[in-house]
């Protein structure tokens, strides 16, 4: 997939040592679904094809094989190291043993998969990663000992992401020193974006649920239409031999718009939940940044009380208490400044959220508003067909 | 300003039609919001529908000549209600005028040889009682009015009035009369306590059961010109039909013990009106087909008990049913699942469409930036067009159902039909072969007398002048021999005319059927394109709307 079409987010940053001069491209694709292994250890793995011309890169192609623990791995890394961006999100990890291997799982997979890594490679700051290119280049063994030198550290599940806003109420009300100091944000676009992420998690999710419904029915009311078909008067052989043919296509029509939407409209949804989970990680961690850069913020100022009686009673203790009080102010400019940047940046990827957004969902309307109408007609036309014959059949 | 001197009552009769079909028009056209109501009456004028046989060509279903008797409520609405039943319009009337299904309601003014007949104004009769036992007689009477061409009938409009017990005096002279036809089953005699014959509602619906029941003779091609049913529909007073019971009767109970539900005027079976109830549609449709198999059942238990002769055919024809009946059964549950499936689409998408535009709202009050609006109105474009969707299905659902529960009713019919048919003829069997047994006994009883003859011949040619009481003996027993045979000859004959006659009706039922039921599927078909065409038109709509999507991402 090419990278000027997936995401608003401006063109790459130009290298200055880029030697050629046609512009700098970074196309990744995520194919060839192959199941590899035996019974219980069996998995899928994918094949991800990367050409470039970056000079960062080796060479103008370069094929890996990946699994999907792979793209975990590489989604940890970037949530640690780019925090207040909004990670991608990946698709589910199936625990469903059956459904794991079901053909029309393992293709939904393999788009979201090579979505996640397109939005990674045309993402201004995430495509400049190391562990991208560690990604897209690294051997399968290097890939191998990588993942597994990641610890559970990294590894946020969504229970414990809640914890931690759970862990921030609960401090408020241990506070109990008579200092008036917030442990979270008290700013109000912060809680208006905050309660806005919460919301539509919600209404997303029950779009998503009916959406998800919808597929199904395509497929029953398929299945139904098949068996009217089967059942035959003989009597009137002619006339149900018809129609018995014009439901096999239009079973076979509702299957395929089944398949339509699941793909093309569902999955879009599904996304768009992922994607807003991955924000209520980030803002998790702006929520943690917030706090260490307040206790941080409380600490050298009982430092500075410290500090300020050794002073007056001329301890020898007090040459290290300046050089403690100094180190603090220094984590604590570093940890303000980390907040500082986290609000910085998700400001800027909340706008490109949803102008992502309006597009790829615009697409799916499209899509599902488009497979409606041919459907319909479809069927519509099927049935129509048989008028004639019908006609026929009472002269 | 019938300035002419000649009388055209026809001409007068036209016209007065005429008014009455457009005021009946106006009134089919605004029942369409009564789906309940309609829906009865749709099948109570199919079953009456069903039983005329008239070569009318194919009508302009809204403008098919009314009946006689507009104080019916029951008629009021669209008299060719079958095409309702078949097929109702979103909104366009266009499609009406693609079809060409020819209801076959009663008669048209244009046909040979019509009855027209209606069963009114019920009245309570009480005749003081003579018998010893105190108090009256209480009956109830309806006014029977008939109004035909055929030429028998020595007039064109007649009336009388008859009670119940009339209608089973017809109903059984018909029987014996029209052996090896197919005589419609009239009302049950039911269990009917004095107080309840009060009961309006129960008066109501006997006279409906008993106008459809003229109706069906009058649809008859052969009974429409029987005497018994010009006696009974002419003759003033007294009904001069002979009331003895034979055993053509027993055939009558037979026919008559089938369950009230193959009438489809039970209350004991879930009404027509109930089945359009989308969630309750597809499983009333089982229902149905399960009666059908208990009438099946109750019905082999009327034919008569088998003879040393085994009636091939019968058992043939008897196999084939029951396999009908099981392919049925299947149908049905296969219509069951095809309704639920339908069902479910339009409920599904009517949830979708509700909780995007939940979606919508929360988009556009929550809004910080422009995109969010945009997409706040993408959104609702597509929630409003599910709505629509799910509403366009759960309308087509019930247009759905009218059909599969008139499909139903239509094979019950059929079932019901061909049963009675067959019944007829395996009597008739039975019949001929306790003739041909009779005769078989009276032959060898006259050989055995012919022996003896001889034997007194040669003794009495020794006596002069004979004897002669043998002698009579002799002639009497030729003259039982002689009348047997002829009886013989005669249940022959008469089992091969029942049998000529019963082909008859199979061949004319066979076609009836085949006609029928193309329509019913032409309507079904009619009603799954309109529909569809109006969800893709919506859905066109929004493709359209959304279609700056589709080219950015190219």
């Amino acid at each position: 997939m090419n990278v000027q079409q997936r995401s608003g987010s401006g063109p790459m940053a130009q290298s200055p040592r880029s030697p050629s001069s046609q512009p700098p491209y970074l196309t990744v694709s995520v194919s060839d679904p192959a199941k590899m292994g035996n019974g219980v250890q069996a998995y899928i793995s994918y094949k991800v094809i990367t050409k470039t011309n970056l000079p960062e890169y080796e060479g103008p192609e370069k094929i890996v094989i990946r699994r999907y623990n792979d793209f975990v791995w590489l989604r940890d890394r970037l949530f640690e190291k780019y925090k207040g961006v909004f990670i991608p999100p990946l698709p589910e990890k199936s625990t469903v043993e059956k459904f794991r291997f079901s053909a029309e799982f393992i293709e939904m997979r393999r788009q979201a998969l090579d979505v996640f890594v397109n939005r990674i490679a045309s993402h201004h700051e995430l495509q400049q990663s190391y562990d991208l290119r560690m990604f897209l280049q690294a051997d399968e063994q290097s890939m191998e000992r990588a993942r597994s030198q990641e610890t559970g550290i990294f590894k946020k599940k969504p229970g414990d992401l809640m914890q931690i806003f759970k862990d921030v109420q609960s401090r408020v009300s241990d506070v109990v020193l008579g200092k008036e100091k917030p442990v979270e944000e008290s700013n109000p676009e912060y809680e208006k974006l905050k309660n806005y992420i919460f919301q539509l998690e919600d209404h997303l999710a029950e779009a998503q649920k009916h959406a998800y419904r919808l597929v199904k029915r395509h497929r029953d009311f398929g299945k139904a239409v098949n068996l009217l078909g089967n059942s035959e008067g003989n009597d009137l052989g002619k006339a149900f031999a018809d129609l018995g043919a014009k439901s096999e296509v239009l079973s076979v029509k509702l299957q395929r718009e089944a398949h339509h939407l699941l793909m093309n409209f569902e999955e879009p949804l599904k996304d768009y939940v992922r994607a807003v989970q991955s924000i209520k990680a980030t803002l998790s961690e702006r929520a943690n940044a917030f706090r260490h850069h307040c206790e941080l913020a409380e600490t050298i100022k009982f430092k500075e009380i410290d500090m300020n009686k050794l002073r007056l009673t001329q301890s020898e203790k007090l040459a290290e208490a300046e050089r403690e009080y100094e180190e603090l102010k220094a984590d604590g400019a570093e940890a303000t400044r980390r907040f500082e940047t986290i609000v910085k940046l998700m400001n800027e990827e909340i706008v490109r959220f949803q102008e992502q957004k309006t597009i790829d969902m615009g697409l799916a309307f499209h899509e599902f508003a488009k497979g409606q109408a041919n459907l319909a007609k479809g069927i519509a036309d099927a049935w129509r067909s048989l008028l004639p014959k019908l006609e026929a059949c009472s002269t | 300003m019938m300035g002419s001197e000649n009388y055209h009552p026809l001409q007068q009769e036209e016209d007065e039609g005429i008014e009455q079909m457009e005021t009946l028009t106006l009134d089919a056209n605004n029942s369409s919001k009564d789906d309940d109501i309609s829906i009865s009456k749709s099948y109570s004028n199919y079953r009456s529908a069903m039983t005329t046989l008239s070569s009318s060509s194919a009508e302009h279903p809204l403008l098919s000549p009314p009946s006689i008797g507009v104080s019916d409520p029951l008629l009021s609405v669209g008299s060719p209600s079958y095409a309702d039943v078949v097929f109702t319009p979103p909104e366009s009337t266009s499609h009406v005028d693609e079809l060409t299904i020819s209801p076959r309601s009663q008669s048209s003014s244009s046909e040979a040889d019509y009855l027209r007949i209606s069963v009114l104004n019920p009245q309570k009769v009480v005749e003081p009682s003579n018998s010893i036992v105190p108090g009256g007689n209480t009956y109830i009477t309806y006014l029977i009015t008939t109004n035909t061409n055929i030429s028998d009938y020595g007039g064109s409009d007649f009336s009388t009035r008859r009670r119940f017990k009339d209608f089973v005096t017809l109903s059984d002279r018909l029987s014996e009369g029209y052996r090896g036809y197919f005589i419609p089953p009239r009302p049950d005699k039911s269990v009917v306590e004095s107080q309840v014959m009060q009961k309006q509602d129960f008066v109501e619906q006997r006279r409906a059961e008993l106008e459809k029941y003229l109706r069906r003779l009058a649809g008859h091609p052969v009974i429409k010109k029987s005497e018994e049913l010009r006696v009974f529909l002419t003759v003033q007073g007294r009904m001069p039909l002979p009331t003895s019971i034979d055993v053509a009767s027993r055939v009558l109970d037979g026919a008559v013990k089938l369950p009230k539900q193959l009438l489809g005027e039970s209350s004991s079976v879930v009404e027509p009106q109930d089945a359009v109830q989308p969630a309750k549609g597809g499983r009333d449709l089982l229902r149905y087909f399960k009666e059908l198999k208990q009438s099946v059942v109750n019905d082999w238990g009327n034919s008569r008990p088998p003879v040393e002769e085994e009636d091939k055919e019968f058992l043939e024809k008897k196999e084939k049913l029951l396999d009908l009946e099981q392919q049925l059964t299947n149908a049905s549950k296969q219509a069951e699942s095809l309704v639920k499936a339908q069902q479910d689409m339009g409920d599904t998408m009517g949830e979708f469409g509700l909780a995007s535009i939940k979606l919508t709202k929360f988009e556009n009050e929550q809004a910080v930036l422009h995109t969010q609006r945009v997409r706040a109105a993408d959104m609702k474009i597509v929630a409003t067009a599910a709505v629509k969707t799910s509403r366009l299905y759960r309308e087509l659902n019930a247009q759905t159902v009218k059909h599969l529960a008139s499909a139903a009713f239509f094979f019950l019919d059929t079932l019901h039909e061909y049963m009675g048919l067959m019944l007829a003829v395996h009597n008739a069997f039975s019949d001929r072969s306790s003739a041909l047994l009779t005769v078989q006994t009276l032959i060898s009883e006259l050989s055995s007398l012919h022996s003896r003859t001889e034997k007194l011949e040669t003794a009495s040619s020794k006596i002069f002048g004979g004897d002669k009481s043998r002698n009579h003996k002799l002639d009497e027993l030729k003259d039982a021999i002689r009348v047997t045979e002829d009886a013989k000859s005669c249940a022959v004959r008469e089992y091969e005319r029942i049998k000529e006659n019963n082909r008859g009706e199979i061949q004319r039922l066979d076609k009836e059927r085949q006609a029928d039921f193309v329509n019913m599927l032409k309507g079904f078909v009619t009603n799954q394109v309109a529909y569809n065409e109006k969800i893709a038109n919506e859905w066109a709509k929004v493709a359209e709307e959304t279609s700056k999507y589709a080219k950015e991402s190219t």
